[in-house]
């Protein structure tokens, strides 16, 4: 732990050069990216930026077509099976949907890990599913199953799955999507919460401007496969970039029009039966 | 024309295709059978499911089965004054062919079937997305149990059928049509040959378990995340496991029987 305390500042990941494509469509063009431990790192960016995609990339799931990305000191797509799997354990991933195993109740989802991965006996695994489950507020749901939880409640069962065997990173994908405004609240608190408590280091991919801005010590902004701007949430709130701008206030129509590219729009109308629809 | 070789250019490539990614999945499941024997917990659960579910539509159909051979059987050899060899007839008949096609025809409806749609959607809801980021192989966590249990189920499976379906043809010929029942288990006892005839057909079912089971798992896995992709994955399972059982009973019995 010491050696690592030591070497704060270099960071936890570290992406340099990452091109990804899926077939012709390029998703991620350059991408250079640094996640320091102890933060709170939120990546952010219109759907369809391939936020999600980043992730699987650093959770070794995907495979990029260049570039390299280093988690804590190793390159994730060098590594063999066994060692990628010793590193996954060191790292949680919360899902957008939870993905919770559906035919194992609450306790059993996050006594999962534990008994998947150690030797444990049964009481101990006991005592440490229900601190999990306390710590996101749930000890009192570890009989019910996962199809009885709201959306809410299954995103925290899956922390507390995440927080199992006691990361050094967690993951969250999308984590306030879809949430009521109670759920969102209570979830924005965990996250940062569990970071600084559990000293763990933390990437949020959201595109809940306010939430994510609240809890995040550095915001990086993606459009168009880069990273267009990145700093801390004051830093970027300051940013002379119109494209950053038009992101975090919302706004319908700028850098990013409001329209999809198209054709003239009255020239569409007069030939209407001469062609299908437009790719 | 030129459309029309094209589309049958893709549609080959794309069946070679599947049918590569198909044996990808077999070498990943026989490689992840050596951790299912670690945990037999694992295993008994999947036996449950997969075996002792399909329990019942086996024994009611294994029934009937009989039941009609034995009405048949004794309607025919009645004419040339041999029903004494009622019993001959349907126990063969359920040994060697039918015992282990329709437990597979049946398999595949039941077990198959909730296998496709079980991994389909596992995948679909990220389940076993979510598995492989915890450090732990859906291949043997989830698919190897799933796979064996399917091979150990299969020929016991098959054997309740044409035990039931021996009983079956005891009642309607035996019991309403009277043949006499000192024949008709003498006679199944003096014709039906343990290497022969059982060991051939458990050989049979356990080829068809393997199948059936493979389809199912494959199916579910590649499935299109989809609830249409998980819907077309599923009846896919149940009309290729369908065809790959008739078309290997063919070549099996051929190889079995054939010189007799």
């Amino acid at each position: 732990m010491s050696a690592q305390q030591q070497e704060d500042s270099t960071p936890l990941v570290s992406i340099r050069g990452l091109h990804f494509a899926r077939g012709d469509r390029v998703i991620f063009d350059g991408v250079d990216l640094d996640i320091h431990r102890g933060r709170v790192t939120a990546i952010m960016g219109p759907s369809g930026t391939g936020k999600t995609t980043l992730l699987k990339l650093i959770g070794g799931q995907l495979r990029p077509q260049a570039g390299s990305i280093e988690v804590d000191g190793e390159n994730v797509h060098r590594l063999s099976r066994s060692r990628l799997f010793q590193l996954r354990k060191r790292i949680g991933l919360l899902f957008q949907s939870g993905a919770l195993l559906t035919d194992l109740n609450v306790f059993e989802n996050v006594a999962f890990p534990l008994r998947e991965h150690t030797r444990l006996p049964e009481s101990m695994i006991r005592d440490l599913v229900l601190m999990k489950l306390e710590a996101v507020g749930l000890r009192g749901a570890r009989g019910m199953m996962p199809s009885e939880l709201s959306g809410g409640m299954a995103r925290r069962v899956a922390l507390a799955r995440a927080i199992a065997l006691d990361p050094m990173m967690i993951m969250y994908d999308e984590p306030f999507t879809g949430q009521d405004p109670i759920s969102m609240g209570v979830l924005v608190k965990l996250i940062r919460r569990l970071n600084d408590a559990l000293g763990l280091t933390s990437i949020v991919v959201s595109h809940d401007v306010q939430e994510t801005a609240a809890i995040a010590d550095y915001l990086y902004l993606l459009s168009g496969g880069k990273v267009v701007a990145h700093g801390s949430p004051d830093a970027l709130g300051r940013s002379e970039s119109a494209w950053a701008q038009q992101f975090l206030q919302g706004e319908p129509d700028g850098p990013v029009p409001f329209h999809y590219p198209a054709s003239d729009y009255l020239d569409d109308l007069m030939n209407a039966g001469e062609e299908g629809a437009r790719g | 024309m030129m459309n029309w070789l094209q589309g049958l250019g893709q549609r080959g490539l794309g069946f070679f295709e599947r049918l590569g990614r198909g044996h990808i999945t077999l070498y990943y499941l026989i490689i992840g059978i050596p951790s299912v024997l670690m945990r037999p917990r694992l295993l008994l659960q999947q036996v449950y499911a997969v075996g002792v579910l399909t329990l019942l539509i086996i024994l009611v159909s294994g029934l009937f089965v009989g039941m009609v051979l034995g009405l048949q059987g004794y309607n025919t050899l009645v004419g040339f004054g041999a029903e004494q060899s009622l019993g001959t007839v349907v126990a063969l008949t359920l040994v060697r062919e039918m015992g282990p096609v329709v437990t597979a025809l049946l398999f595949a409806g039941r077990a198959g079937s909730a296998l496709t749609a079980e991994i389909g959607l596992m995948k679909a809801t990220e389940q076993l997305s979510g598995m492989e980021m915890m450090a732990v192989d859906p291949n043997k966590r989830v698919l190897a149990p799933r796979f064996l249990a399917g091979i150990i189920s299969m020929p016991l499976l098959a054997a309740i059928f044409s035990a039931v379906g021996v009983m079956g043809g005891y009642f309607v010929g035996v019991g309403l049509l009277g043949v006499d029942e000192g024949a008709y288990w003498s006679q199944m006892q003096a014709s039906v040959d343990l290497h022969e005839d059982v060991y051939n057909g458990v050989i049979k079912s356990m080829v068809f378990g393997v199948v059936a089971t493979w389809i199912a798992i494959y199916e579910g896995h590649d499935a299109t995340p989809t609830s249409e992709g998980v819907s077309r994955a599923t009846t896919r399972t149940v009309v290729h496991t369908s065809l790959a059982v008739l078309g290997l009973n063919f070549i099996l019995t051929a190889l079995m029987f054939g010189e007799n």
